[in-house]
């Protein structure tokens, strides 16, 4: 039973980490109806950044802080060039070409990253305790052993989540972003300020992938198959809905624990492995049977 | 001044619908094929062959599979390696356990093979589209990597999962010389070409092109859209299956499955967005360009007189694959074979501007 | 446009709705309409936006299914059919917002309302050859037929995408023709037509009713085009029916002037 526990909670903290990823996808997809494929790059490259800067400040007093607040003044400066460079030609262009854009993008971002900072891997300590935790002592002999580090993911994925969740449903700029998602010649025509708003989106996201980038980092080591990571969000996305922030979160968890779940008690039996193709079978599932997802919502096609 | 129409009337339907109506047209394409199967193998060089020529022709026949799919029905598709992959394994199994079976018959049974494959994941299709469907297909991709690794039968068991091919003959001739290889991967390339133009001008082409301008107006004409989107995920698959026979037999020799992994999903899709979506000749240009490139940017400090590493080259690469991309979703989103187009528009009114 | 609409050999009931409802979630469409088509006539519905006479459309071709009551097409009576079901039955249609395949030729878009005639096998389409390639060029024959009849001639080569708005109408309509269907459904037809534009279209459709036999169900808003064209009005509002007959008695109908009409002052 212990053993079992700990199987599902290291699932569960697995996938607070994809969902970290699968945030910045629904950001961006609720925000402007666009599948931006260059999310994983992103936190690969924000990862990177932050790394080795903080190597390079090394001798300064605060290295994190000072790196942290150059890192995230990159992600405006890179939100602000997607924009006025890929975003605004293909301004009223249909979703695959804005699709086959990112995916454009983060080839561009795989190079540029890896080109400036170099393609080793790096190891990223920003302050999170690494020691275990025990929990659990009452119900289970001996506890659950539960690294702290993820813990702390948990933690901050669940703020970041509430915090999100209050801008899109509180505030003007929520409003105004949800506006642009569903319609971009409308949301103009009403005067919002299309440019602008998608500055705002791919700078929330990149910080979003910033985060994600840290947690990551810490845990795996700042490394080239974090960009793969993207590839794993997407059926986080299909499970949970693309436009639920919520949907991101459930989708991740479920994702995690299945793939942690399947690989250790079902592994054995076909040689392992079923870690690379789990999620994306139990997505294809899912989209067979209810293809908006978890939480997300229906289309009617009006003839 | 040289190529106009002026003076070549068509008096039959028939002449009309031909796939070369002008006559300069015609001497092109002769031109084309002279040079393509004759002048080519007399000129060239083994390393220009066989390291440019020959994958360009394969590449060019996975692209051209994959623009029926993704240019002409509208479907998008990520999971082309692995249809590679079950092309290569499907031959692969069949010479290896049926020695009596020519290799290129065996090509064309894991041609059908991939078909059948290809069906099953199209399945999907019909209920979702755009990135959903993309999902579905790279489940596909990941789905069929992980079988063609770990299913120890794939590879007749071989330890190392590196598995060669026997060589490809028929009747007496053995495929053996980088000129032979270039010449049989050239047939089969014409031949698939004639077969993809015949299709996409009739009535299934039309019913692809309907499927993917507006769906629901084409079933309320009678396209069937279950039909419609199987048979280009059939068709499809059997090009990039042969391909995939192809690459693995007369390309590499001996492989493993990394050969087909998802980047060499991404190369093709991108082969098919840079040379033109719904354009056969768009997926020639395509595969060229994108067989090309790399080779060009290795050369280019060279030229140029700066060194730079390798590593930072490939970092280059993905840089100028990505701005490509960009920049012809951008300025020209039908690539390659518009641009083409635009200039024997152009050659059509030459010397004058307009 | 003051002809009297020349004498039709009008046949028996080919087309009956009984009491159709239709809702989506909380929106009633349409809410028990029943009426009657009849062979070679031309029948328009009329009513004010929003009155639920494209959904109308929509139930007869099969897109929409209704939640309750039947639609009785030559004899057979069903309540769920898919479209290209009701296509094969011989039933086309255009649509209010043109649903030309902007990819294709002008040709091509004709040509695929050919579709459900062509039935040559895979393998010689795939050489082109035999009865693929007769077959082709047979339906070519007849589609240019098509083509002399509603004059598009200049611009069969040209891709859909680039017409002006009123020839796009008119490919439309050459596209559900080349299908020869017995029942033809046309969506508001000469929706932004200008006069002339207009009086074409009438004649297409006049020609198309008298040469080919076409039965024809048409939304329209322009009611002198009501008057001159049709054989029998129903007028839709909120859903529901509110007047059915000859043009006469519905334009002399109390409800139907309420609804839309108008008085002149």
């Amino acid at each position: 039973m212990g053993f079992f526990l700990e199987v599902v909670l290291g699932g569960l903290m697995a996938g607070v980490l994809y969902s970290l990823v699968a945030l910045g996808f629904v950001l961006i997809f609720k925000a402007s109806g666009v599948f931006n494929f260059a999310q994983g790059a992103m936190v690969l490259f924000a990862a990177l950044t932050l790394v080795r800067l903080m190597e390079i400040l090394k001798e300064t007093f605060s290295p994190f802080l000072i790196a942290l607040l150059l890192t995230i003044a990159v992600m405006i400066a890179l939100a602000w060039v997607i924009e006025r460079l890929v975003l605004r030609p293909l301004v009223n262009q249909p979703g695959i070409s804005l699709f086959m854009a990112t995916l454009g993008i983060s080839y561009v971002l795989d190079g540029f990253g890896q080109a400036v900072w170099g393609s080793d891997v790096y190891a990223l300590d920003v302050g999170i305790p690494k020691r275990p935790i025990v929990l659990f002592e009452s119900m289970v002999p001996g506890g659950v052993l539960v690294p702290s580090e993820d813990l702390a993911a948990a933690l901050i994925a669940g703020l970041l989540v509430l915090g999100l969740g209050v801008f899109f449903q509180r505030t003007r700029i929520g409003r105004a972003l949800r506006a642009v998602a569903d319609d971009h010649q409308a949301a103009q025509s009403v005067g919002i300020p299309l440019n602008t708003i998608w500055v705002i989106v791919w700078t929330v996201a990149g910080l979003v992938a910033l985060v994600a980038g840290i947690v990551w980092g810490s845990k795996l080591g700042v490394q080239f198959s974090l960009g793969l990571v993207a590839l794993k969000a997407l059926p986080v996305l299909i499970l949970g809905g693309f436009e639920s922030i919520v949907g991101a979160v459930v989708g991740g968890l479920i994702i995690g624990v299945g793939e942690k779940v399947s690989e250790v008690y079902l592994g054995p039996a076909v040689g392992g492995g079923i870690e690379n193709w789990f999620a994306y079978v139990l997505a294809l599932l899912f989209l067979l049977v209810r293809p908006e997802g978890l939480f997300g919502e229906r289309h009617i096609d009006r003839v | 001044m040289l190529y106009r129409e002026a003076g070549q009337f068509k008096t039959t339907y028939g002449a009309d619908q031909a796939v070369f109506p002008i006559r300069q047209d015609q001497l092109f394409i002769a031109l084309w094929l002279a040079v393509g199967f004759v002048l080519v193998p007399l000129v060239s060089s083994e390393y220009l062959l066989r390291a440019i020529l020959i994958p360009f022709l394969i590449l060019a026949l996975a692209a051209l599979g994959l623009n029926l799919l993704v240019g002409y029905c509208g479907q998008l598709s990520l999971g082309t390696g692995g249809f590679m992959a079950v092309g290569a394994y499907a031959a692969y199994n069949l010479c290896v356990r049926i020695p009596a079976l020519n290799p290129l018959v065996a090509f064309l049974l894991a041609g059908g093979v991939s078909t059948l494959v290809g069906i099953a994941f199209g399945i999907p299709s019909l209920r979702i589209k755009g990135y959903y469907l993309a999902v579905a297909t790279l489940a596909a991709q990941f789905f069929l990597d992980w079988v063609f690794s770990r299913v120890a039968w794939f590879s007749n068991n071989t330890p190392s999962g590196s598995i060669t091919a026997p060589p490809v003959t028929l009747f007496e001739l053995t495929f053996d010389t980088p000129v032979k290889k270039y010449s049989l991967c050239l047939s089969i390339l014409v031949l698939f070409a004639a077969v993809a133009k015949n299709l996409v001008r009739g009535r299934m082409g039309r019913a692809w092109m309907a499927t993917r301008d507006m769906d629901v107006a084409a079933e309320i004409i009678g396209i069937r859209p279950m039909y419609a989107k199987l048979s280009a995920f059939a068709v499809s698959s059997f090009f990039i299956g042969v391909a995939g026979g192809l690459w693995a037999f007369v390309h590499l020799g001996s492989w493993e499955p990394l050969a087909f992994d998802v980047n060499r999903s991404f190369s093709i899709l991108f082969m098919v967005i840079i040379g033109g979506l719904g354009s056969i000749l768009g997926s020639f240009l395509g595969a060229a360009f994108i067989t090309v490139l790399p080779l060009v940017l290795n050369q280019l400090p060279q030229w140029l007189g700066i060194s730079i590493s390798t590593a930072m080259i490939s970092h280059l690469e993905a840089m100028i694959f990505g701005c490509l991309i960009v920049f012809f979703l951008i300025v020209e989103p039908l690539g390659l074979a518009r641009l083409w187009r635009i200039g024997k528009e152009k050659l059509r009114l030459w010397p004058f501007p307009y | 446009m003051s002809t009297a609409p020349p004498q039709r050999h009008i046949g028996d009931v080919l087309l009956k709705l009984d009491g159709i409802s239709l809702a989506f979630g909380g929106v009633k469409a349409l809410d028990d309409v029943s009426f009657e088509v009849r062979s070679h006539e031309i029948r328009a519905i009329i009513g004010p936006n929003g009155a639920g006479k494209s959904s109308l459309l929509n139930v007869i071709n099969g897109v929409y299914h209704p939640s309750q009551g039947a639609v009785t097409y030559k004899g057979t009576t069903y309540r769920q059919m898919r479209p290209h079901e009701a296509a094969r039955r011989g039933i086309a249609r255009t649509f209010q917002n043109i649903a030309l395949f902007k990819g294709m030729t002008v040709l091509d878009n004709i040509m695929t309302g050919r579709t459900l005639k062509m039935h040559a096998g895979f393998l010689f389409q795939c050489l082109y050859f035999g009865k693929a390639r007769s077959e082709e060029l047979a339906h070519r024959r007849k589609v240019e037929h098509i083509i002399d009849f509603l004059q598009i001639e200049h611009i069969r080569k040209t891709p859909v995408g680039r017409l002006a708005y009123g020839l796009q109408k008119r490919v439309e309509l050459a596209r559900a023709l080349a299908a020869e269907p017995e029942l033809l459904l046309l969506d508001e037809p000469m929706a932004g037509m200008n006069l002339e534009e207009k009086e074409d279209m009438c004649r297409f459709i006049l020609d198309a009713n008298d040469e080919f036999g076409t039965t024809i169900v048409l939304i329209e808003h322009d009611m002198g085009v009501v008057m001159d064209l049709s054989d029998r009005v129903v007028v839709l509002d909120y859903g529901r029916k509110i007047g059915d007959g000859s043009p006469d008695e519905v334009r002399r109908n109390q409800a139907v002037i309420d609804a839309y009409l108008g008085v002149r002052h």
